[in-house]
């Protein structure tokens, strides 16, 4: 390279900013989706657990791109555990001393951010052939590609079951039958298996504005 | 003998891998195009959870957990290395996964080319270090409670991704609305038969 590209040219604004819909993580990539819709019950532990992944996605693309010459393509995913298994290790002490609550709540789909083919996949696919500062940016988009569709899973099933966002009711006390209104939580969406359907209508709703991306017969 | 029935009965049916924890998604939707691999992957699951755990077992009561290594020695009463159990857990799947692979490519080559590449795969499966994750949350009492557990993960994982590769076998002669076809309809699919395996709730023997 003759010139050296400036830190947000037009390729590097595109590593950001594609993962969060036409390249998404989630609904287009098919990555992660194990301990995404475990935690989306409510807001507070989903958006921790969307930072948790940005942040380990980030360093952990960033230190295998900077050891990508010199790591053995045979043990090469021994490696990328290694490095991923130190970074979740980290993030795990972290929560647990200055957000046990949330730590508790997420119990064991911290330890599999590990795991989470996301991490895996991004590595494989980008971190082992590019630079580190290019890394860092795919880490941060595709982290936030995967929060996004956290949080507004979050979003649905926090204020239709609950009636609350981030745990702040939103919902008029007076509205609910046993105040004499109307309203009433709808519990179904508190149960695991909604969160799958709500993902299912999301890529529904994705799709149909991007229609390029529709699967052939 | 009753206590492990019980567990064997929940880990399959109440607290199933996928419709209740949504692990092992990943090789869950991009395996369960046909039946016929879908076993392979299935066997394969069951088979490696139900080595990793015991071993993960006895790894977290003789090293890990606080007071784990007084078998060594008394003064080592106060040693907590359960913050290392991640990288633990993992490196042991990893090289199960792998001595697994060798076993069978040696001992059974008709079940090695029929598991072929998804052996490899099962390494990063999410419902493998779950499985082991989830003994150590749940504090088993004894080693056979552990591999019993991990068994029945394993059937219950088993028996999801054969249903839905089944269904999926017939909605390709439905009419999917364009956007829906593919993953949406699988998700929208899984959510169902979650509920659906949510009536075994509460279900003891």
């Amino acid at each position: 390279m003759s010139e050296k590209e400036p830190l947000f040219s037009p390729k590097n604004r595109k590593l950001i900013f594609n993962p969060l819909s036409k390249e998404n993580p989630i609904t287009v990539q098919v990555l992660g989706i194990c301990s995404a819709l475990a935690v989306t019950v409510k807001m507070k532990p989903a958006f921790v657990m969307s930072v948790s992944v940005i942040a380990v996605l980030a360093l952990a693309n960033v230190i295998v791109s900077l050891l990508r010459n010199t790591i053995p393509n045979r043990i090469r995913i021994i490696v990328q555990l290694v490095v991923i298994a130190l970074l979740v290790i980290l993030v795990d002490q972290l929560l647990k001393a200055y957000v046990y609550d949330v730590s508790k709540q997420l119990s064991v789909f911290v330890g599999l951010i590990i795991t989470n083919c996301i991490i895996m996949g991004r590595l494989e696919a980008f971190a082992l052939g590019n630079k580190p500062w290019a890394s860092f940016l795919d880490g941060i988009g595709n982290g936030a590609g995967y929060g996004l569709i956290l949080m507004i899973v979050a979003f649905f099933r926090e204020l239709l079951g609950s009636g609350s966002i981030f745990g702040y009711h939103v919902i008029p006390d007076a509205w609910y039958i046993k105040n004499g209104g109307f309203y009433e939580n709808n519990g179904l969406m508190v149960l695991s298996p909604m969160a799958l359907i709500v993902v299912g209508v999301i890529i529904w709703v994705h799709r149909s504005r991007n229609r390029d991306l529709i699967e052939g017969k | 003998m009753e206590n492990l029935v019980n567990i064997f009965v929940k880990s399959i049916f109440i607290d199933n891998m996928i419709f209740a924890y949504f692990l092992g998604m990943c090789s869950y939707l991009a395996v369960s195009k046909t039946v016929k691999t879908s076993v392979g992957l299935g066997l394969a699951v069951i088979f490696v959870l139900g080595i990793t755990v015991p071993v993960d077992y006895l790894l977290e009561n003789y090293v890990l957990k606080e007071g784990a290594l007084i078998w060594l020695n008394p003064a080592f009463e106060n040693v907590d290395l359960s913050f290392l159990s991640f990288i633990m857990f993992i490196a042991v799947i990893a090289s199960m996964v792998q001595l697994v692979e060798m076993i069978v490519e040696k001992f059974a080559p008709a079940l090695y080319s029929s598991l072929g590449i998804f052996l490899p795969l099962i390494a990063v499966n999410c419902a493998i270090l779950g499985g082991s994750l989830f003994m150590q949350e749940r504090a088993y009492n004894t080693i056979s409670e552990a591999t019993v557990f991990g068994l029945g993960s394993g059937v219950g994982w088993f028996l999801a991704i054969i249903g839905i590769a089944a269904i999926r076998e017939k909605i390709r002669y439905s009419d999917v609305p364009a956007p829906l076809r593919g993953l949406g309809i699988t998700f929208i699919i899984t959510g169902l038969m979650g509920l659906a395996f949510m009536s075994f709730m509460g279900i003891t023997l």
